[in-house]
């Protein structure tokens, strides 16, 4: 098995899954956690050899004139990624197949779902940053898909809609900064960038590179000002949140920030930017948590916060900053996969989400409540829980921050007091205090639901409780991705009494007191963010979009006005203007005319043609007009055969025929000529006229004086017969030398048809 | 609009045109013709023929509707590129085959001759699909 398989064999899984509801059932979840169970065993079974140092490498041909392959390359950093995709990815597949069971078209959700993981996965193991870029935007499309999935709803599609432009708008930056940074390079190979950093670093491209790459960064990893689509995103069903926006897809953006981090990081640009943008969003996330009720939104705010902190550390870039990065990223998957599991549990026992109307369900669900109160204290950051060692480290790497390291240590003191708090509330107000009425009596979730989170709490447990001989092997090889020369710090629970412990002991205590004062807490905060924050952010940004849609209405309305006879001015008037700007600013045009050559019989057909063009304009029939219209053509004809154009005289004797059939069919449903322009507008179309015809006169003297190169016409002439066979150099030219020109023209040809047969044929039976 | 002369001629001169379009088709190659003026030709005997006898008529005797005529074409011509593939060579290289290779006779054909035959459906069939459905109005 190698990669490309893998990625195959789920893209295949996902275009099979809405054919197999029928057959599958209630075993859905299990059939489809098959593949993605031993994609995730082949990951597992990579490490020995990625600790070794090793890094897989595996590239296809893809348009190799651009330097773009599609590639793949595996690290400890994209092995570390890949498990988590697809280990919980498994995790919710089940899940999801028994959460969804009573919903429609559940075979089409699963397929979303594993599209989503093989795009996500195809993401964290891209060896090329456009193959990067195009799992990029797949991941963006699934979780579209995935977000609006319950679409009857309008608030779904909204918040589907807001997700899809936020991290669209996000993409199309990216995919400026990749090109600029492949700039200097030559190509978007990460081996090749990896083994010069120092040549974007160098070149003046690269703050223009850096500032569109963090723009698609932020947006998806929802930094602020972009946070708000997230909590949005929570119209989605459970299993969504639990796997999109909690584990993987929101963590794109510190995937990349971590994967370019060896190229672009290092930087003072770098370091403040994520820094600033990262406490603030570490900082907002977890304030904007405080007032809310809904489980699933103190879950998603949050989770903003992490993200906050994850770019926060990978911006501060010390060995403890790296160390304390990753492994917040394992924490963070494991309690949030298991928390928006819970929550969506609990939401399908309970009927709500709401925490006001949640309580006493511990005699309930004794065991689930065990599952989601560790991972509430792995969030916490209490020991025994992996959550433990990451908030030690990230204490320690605060504290030692290069720069401002008080105000981070500070801001991030005050985001985990508000983690404990939240994990307090969320354990004593859910499992016990006041029960309200339930609808019906809650249960235990049955095994498909409760697997999931509580493998990943007891996978948080043995990280903690066992570091060094587990944590230890799955992030040391990423922590040397990120930052090559960093070495990966052991982990252990106990580290003595230090600072770090103090802090932590402080949180733990100051959380308790915000706990015990909540009320307060909870109307303060309310008070602060109707003062300040009183404008929602996701308001702001559809009354954007409304403005943006009005303005190209207006837009469209005066450019596309709809009036054929003005489209054809402003293209013959722009067109010939622009000509002639070049004619009047360029050489002389050296005109030599010689009529001395021209046969009698010729001018006498020109002199027709010209008599015919002044009859069809001075006639008052249409008939008329059309007639010396075709004269002016059947006197072209005769020019070409005199020059022995025979093909083309041939072709335009039969246009020629046809065109005044088709005129006569369209004049024959005409109403009587009626004079439609007055006489300034018929001056005015003289005018373009002549604007038009005189330029083209120009135009065609002109190239038949200046000989640039040598004619192609000799090319065709030496070879029509000697390589395809045929005499006859036009029609050799038409079906052998410019074939695939021909085959579009043809196209062009059948889809106008196809235009005006619809146009006249469909748009007269929707009217009776 | 009915007249008996244009219905006469019409009748008559629907095969011969025919005729002379596959022949223009065929000859196209060395002399003067190809697929488009063929196609042209095809398609004027069409419309001749829809002149005199009406559009419904016509198309219950070509008996394919304009559009299957332009897909035809198209596909021909799609497909006239493949046997290039087939050999390693680029899209739409000609390729040929000799048979009969006698002494006094010989028969050559090549993808652009399946190409043309292309053309000269899709500009038939778009041809009389316009023209028909402007003449039905």
């Amino acid at each position: 098995m190698n990669i490309g398989t893998l990625l195959l064999a789920l893209l295949i899984l996902s275009a099979l899954a809405p054919f197999t509801r029928r057959y599958l059932g209630k075993a859905a979840g299990w059939v489809f956690a098959i593949i993605p169970f031993a994609s995730f065993l082949w990951f597992l079974g990579l490490l020995p050899e990625i600790n070794q140092g090793e890094v897989f490498i595996q590239r296809y041909n893809w348009l190799p004139a651009y330097g773009i392959d599609f590639s793949f390359y595996i690290d400890g950093l994209s092995v570390l990624f890949s498990l988590l995709v697809l280990g919980i990815g498994a995790f919710i597949l089940i899940y999801a197949g028994y959460y969804m069971k009573t919903y429609p078209m559940k075979g089409r959700f699963m397929g979303y779902l594993v599209l989503f993981m093989a795009s996500m996965v195809g993401l964290v193991v891209s060896g090329n940053l456009i193959t990067l870029f195009v799992f990029w935007e797949l991941t963006s499309v699934s979780s579209y898909l995935l977000i609006g999935y319950n679409h009857e709803k309008p608030e779904a599609r909204a918040a589907a809609l807001q997700a899809l432009l936020i991290t669209g708008f996000g993409g199309l930056a990216l995919l400026g900064g990749f090109v600029l940074l492949g700039i200097p390079y030559g190509n978007y190979e990460l081996t090749t960038l990896l083994s010069n950093p120092e040549a974007i670093k160098s070149s003046n491209l690269y703050l223009p590179a850096l500032l569109l790459i963090l723009a698609g960064a932020f947006t998806k990893s929802a930094q602020f000002p972009f946070h708000f689509w997230l909590p949005g995103a929570m119209a989605a069903p459970s299993p969504v949140s639990a796997y999109l926006h909690s584990a993987t897809m929101v963590k794109a953006g510190v995937f990349l920030l971590a994967r370019l981090n060896p190229i672009l990081g290092g930087t003072q640009e770098w370091h403040y930017l994520l820094s600033i943008f990262g406490v603030t969003t570490m900082f907002v996330g977890a304030w904007l948590s405080i007032t809310q009720t809904d489980l699933k939104r103190i879950l998603a705010y949050s989770t903003v916060s992490a993200l906050g902190s994850l770019v926060l550390l990978i911006g501060t870039g010390t060995e403890y900053a790296i160390n304390a990065a990753i492994v917040f990223l394992l924490v963070h998957a494991l309690y949030k996969g298991t928390l928006f599991m819970m929550a969506g549990n609990i939401e399908k026992k309970t009927g709500t989400r709401d925490i006001n109307k949640l309580g006493g369900l511990f005699k309930y669900m004794p065991f689930a409540a065990v599952v989601m109160i560790l991972a509430l204290v792995s969030m916490a950051g209490i020991p025994p829980m992996l959550g433990f060692i990451g908030k030690e480290l990230i204490y320690e790497a605060k504290a030692n921050a290069p720069s401002a390291h008080w105000f981070i240590l500070i801001a991030g003191f005050l985001t985990n007091v508000i983690m404990v708090f939240l994990s307090m509330r969320l354990t004593l107000d859910i499992f016990w205090g006041k029960e309200p009425a339930y609808e019906k009596k809650p249960k235990e979730p049955s095994l498909a639901l409760i697997l999931g989170p509580f493998f990943l709490v007891l996978i948080s447990l043995f990280l903690g409780l066992f570091p060094k001989t587990m944590a230890n092997p799955l992030t040391s090889q990423a922590i040397m991705a990120i930052s090559p020369g960093m070495a990966a710090i052991k982990l252990k629970l106990w580290h003595g009494f230090n600072l770090v412990l103090g802090l932590s002991a402080l949180t733990i205590a100051l959380g308790v007191l915000a706990y015990r004062y909540r009320l307060r807490l909870i109307s303060f905060a309310e008070k602060i963010n109707l003062k300040y924050f009183e404008r929602e952010f996701s308001r702001i940004f559809f009354q954007m979009i409304d403005h943006f849609l009005y303005y190209t209405k207006e837009q469209t309305k005066a450019i596309q006005h709809g009036y054929h006879r003005f489209y054809l001015m402003t293209v013959f008037v722009v067109a010939s203007l622009l000509v002639w700007i070049q004619i009047w600013n360029g050489d002389p045009v050296i005109l030599t005319l010689d009529f001395k050559d021209m046969p009698l019989n010729l001018v006498a057909v020109v002199a027709l043609i010209i008599a015919a063009t002044i009859s069809a304009v001075a006639s008052h029939s249409r008939v008329v007009a059309l007639i010396a219209m075709s004269v002016i053509g059947f006197g072209i004809t005769i020019i070409f055969i005199a020059y022995s154009g025979v093909d083309l005289a041939i072709t335009m004797i039969l246009v020629e025929t046809l065109m005044v059939i088709l005129a006569m069919a369209v004049l024959f449903h005409l109403p009587k000529y009626v004079k439609y322009s007055g006489t300034g507008a018929r001056m005015r179309d003289a005018l373009i006229a002549t604007l038009v015809g005189s330029f083209m006169m120009v135009l065609v003297l002109q190239a038949g004086t200046s000989v640039v190169q040598e004619p192609i016409s000799d090319f065709f002439k030496e070879s029509s017969y000697t390589e395809a066979y045929g005499r006859n150099i036009v029609n050799v030219i038409l079906v052998d030398f410019r074939a695939f020109d021909t085959l579009g023209e043809i196209t062009v040809l059948a889809v106008a048809a196809l235009g005006i047969f619809s146009m006249i044929k469909l748009t007269k039976k929707i009217k009776v | 609009m009915e007249s008996v002369i244009l219905q006469i001629a019409a009748r008559h001169m629907r095969p011969l045109l025919v005729i002379l379009s596959l022949v223009v088709l065929y000859r196209g190659h060395n002399e003067p013709g190809g697929g488009f003026i063929g196609g042209l030709m095809l398609g004027a005997a069409f419309i001749l023929y829809a002149m005199g006898f009406g559009v419904q008529e016509t198309q219950k005797r070509i008996r394919i509707s304009p559009v299957a005529l332009t897909g035809i074409g198209l596909l021909l011509a799609l497909v006239s590129g493949l046997p290039a593939l087939i050999e390693g060579h680029l899209f739409m290289t000609g390729e040929w085959a000799t048979f009969f290779s006698g002494s006094t006779f010989e028969l050559k054909l090549g993808t652009p001759l399946l190409f043309d035959l292309g053309v000269y459906f899709t500009v038939a069939g778009m041809l009389t699909l316009v023209m028909f459905s402007i003449m039905e109005e």
